[in-house]
């Protein structure tokens, strides 16, 4: 079973009293794009912080990569190989772009503790280098990111993410403050992580992008999985009947 | 060629038209603040910056730059360790009060034992701490930056109190070391070696003579360190985090920068500039007493202000910052120069201050609607 990308067994979250996740099993296999939908409240963000471990799992066990984990927190789960572009933008708004792709991981010239010297050039030509292949559009990546356009931020936050993507992706909604431009973009980005067969996680209310770039669906209904489905083997029609209860077992008890 | 694209099939961007930037608008603004002045002077007969008296050479007024240059030199050194503070997001009000704490008790680490051959009447220590090598107080009085640096930073870091809150208490407790440490009583007489740190010439010993400034080494040492912070600021992983920090904390700390180290670190920073503009000025002058520094960190707040340093973090530089100090005591000296009332010249720092963050707050809105 070495094909197994990420494996959640019995994944369950509690705020106090509220069952936010429950027993989530959940497989993701080498090179496969897997859509997470459902309604909102469902339990696709809790589910996705609790992988990228912004949130400490109530129960359950996470694998990753051959093995169980535990991230103390979203660093470890990025250097584990998880990049994650969260709905609120990890972007910091003063600085420019190539300061932006490389924060946290700046390229030196020599090193020196804090007093490191940044390689400012490298870094502006790899940053040029990952909008290329992913077809953003920033007239010019000097500026600070204050300045952009929300389409071009979140660009930037998912070039980020592709940029340094290595064993899984996770995105929570990338489309959803976007133009149909922009959006067209980010799908781009997404069908070339697909080409370089990065495994994908992708949170979307889109359901004909859903159907356009994934190639399975897993619903989230009050907390739990109510199917998983292979996307030749359903239809935008039975995905709404599980996201809204018509369809899958879930609602026989909270009904 | 004027138009590059960046990206694939970019929009048009024409590089000459791109932004100026800020730090020119503030020196536009010093620019224009000294020709006022030197207006104002002439309309009563005298100067500002030149020298008009036929009994003293030169071409410009000495006496008055030296008193400007040595005003923005002192509270500029701290200004520069409060910029970085203010670019990481947070605030360092305990910088004046510091150098208070930090003269005494460096001051009692640089006395001489004898004073025209009598004891030192004003010795605050025992005959061990007596015309020791000048490292000694250096190395005290860093010290004491560093501590006091420290625990502002841990503070702010690690209890998560607000900056304002935390550097108010060190601000209120340094205050009173130094009122404390020799019962109020001021600390004097040092040794020569100390007295040469501010009042040597400094820039003739390291260019072995050809340049000389006797008598400034505090501006020497302030444009020594302004270069090396603002290298640092704009070059350094050092910057790039302060920044990060000051822009947006959460991202930062999801980027995988140790945010908490970092904010020690800045906070240390500022407090050993804070240390270095106390011996300079307890060299300077000779003496030690615990009102040193009173105001000092809002002068130094309020160069960084004008400078365009935001206050909401993330943006400025130190060269704006150095700038800002140079409106900052070209007011000052502008306002003795016209016989402003020293009353009304605290008014209207006051407002200048105010201005300022207003100007800020507009620019901010300016680029939120651009």
């Amino acid at each position: 079973m070495s094909d197994i990308v990420l494996e959640t067994r019995g994944l369950t979250k509690r705020y106090g009293g509220v069952h936010a996740l429950e027993d989530a099993d959940f497989i993701l296999r080498a090179g496969e794009h897997v859509a997470v939908v459902g309604d909102n409240g469902a339990g696709k963000s809790t589910f996705v912080r609790q992988v990228t471990a912004v949130e400490q799992k109530t129960s359950g066990q996470i694998f990753f990569d051959g093995r169980e984990v535990e991230f103390a927190d979203p660093l470890a789960a990025r250097e584990a190989g998880i990049e994650t572009v969260f709905q609120t933008l990890a972007l910091a708004d003063d600085l420019d772009v190539p300061s932006n792709l490389f924060l946290g991981r700046e390229l030196f010239k020599w090193r020196f503790g804090p007093f490191s010297w940044l390689d400012r050039k490298a870094m502006r030509d790899r940053t040029l280098e990952a909008l290329k292949t992913t077809a953003v559009k920033i007239p010019n990546v000097d500026n600070p990111i204050r300045n952009m356009s929300g389409g071009q931020r979140q660009c930037v936050s998912i070039a980020r993410t592709a940029a340094f993507a290595s064993k899984l992706v996770i995105m929570d909604e990338p489309t959803a403050a976007l133009g149909v431009q922009e959006t067209a973009q980010v799908e781009t980005i997404i069908r070339g992580l697909k080409e370089r067969g990065v495994p994908l996680i992708l949170i979307s209310h889109n359901l004909r992008q859903v159907f356009d770039l994934v190639d399975r669906i897993v619903v989230f209904r009050r907390g739990r999985i109510v199917a998983s489905l292979r996307k030749d083997e359903t239809d935008g029609n039975d995905i709404v009947s599980y996201i809204t209860g018509v369809k899958g077992g879930a609602d026989a008890v909270d009904a | 060629m004027t138009q590059t694209t960046h990206g694939l099939g970019g929009l048009k961007y024409d590089p000459t038209k791109r932004t100026r930037a800020p730090e020119w608008n503030v020196f536009l603004a010093l620019v224009i603040i000294i020709l006022i002045f030197e207006v104002l002077n002439r309309l009563n007969g005298s100067s500002f910056l030149f020298n008009m008296r036929d009994n003293m050479p030169g071409l410009l007024n000495k006496q008055r730059l030296d008193i400007m240059i040595l005003q923005v030199a002192i509270t500029g050194i701290i200004a520069i360790g409060v910029t970085q503070v203010i670019i990481l997001g947070g605030i360092d009000l305990s910088s004046g009060s510091l150098v208070g704490a930090t003269a005494m008790i460096v001051m009692s680490f640089a006395q001489t034992a004898l004073v025209n051959g009598n004891p030192n009447p004003k010795a605050v220590l025992g005959d061990w701490a007596m015309d020791l090598p000048v490292i000694v107080p250096i190395v005290v009085g860093m010290g004491c930056g560093i501590l006091a640096g420290v625990v502002n930073g841990l503070l702010i870091a690690y209890t998560r109190i607000p900056p304002f809150i935390a550097t108010l208490g060190m601000m209120v407790t340094a205050r009173g070391v130094a009122r404390w440490w020799s019962n109020g009583q001021p600390v004097s007489f040092p040794t020569e070696s100390y007295g040469h740190l501010s009042n040597g010439d400094i820039l003739g010993t390291l260019t072995f003579g050809l340049l000389s400034w006797p008598g400034q080494n505090p501006a020497v040492v302030f444009v020594v360190l302004a270069i090396l912070f603002h290298i640092l600021m704009t070059r350094t992983v050092y910057g790039k985090r302060s920044y990060a920090i000051g822009s947006n904390e959460a991202a930062a700390r999801m980027s995988g920068i140790n945010v908490d180290r970092h904010k020690v670190l800045v906070y240390t920073v500022a407090g050993c500039l804070a240390a270095v503009a106390a011996i300079l000025l307890t060299s300077k002058n000779l003496t030690a007493q615990a009102g040193m520094g009173v105001m000092y960190e809002l002068d130094a707040i309020a160069m960084a202000v004008i400078g365009g340093i935001s206050l909401s973090g993330g943006r400025g530089s130190i060269l704006g910052t150095v700038l800002g100090a140079m409106i900052f005591s070209t007011i000052i000296s502008g306002f003795t120069s016209i016989r402003l009332d020293a009353y009304y010249q605290e008014m209207v720092k006051g407002a200048i201050i105010v201005a300022a963050v207003v100007l800020d707050q507009w620019r901010q809105r300016q680029r939120a609607r651009g």
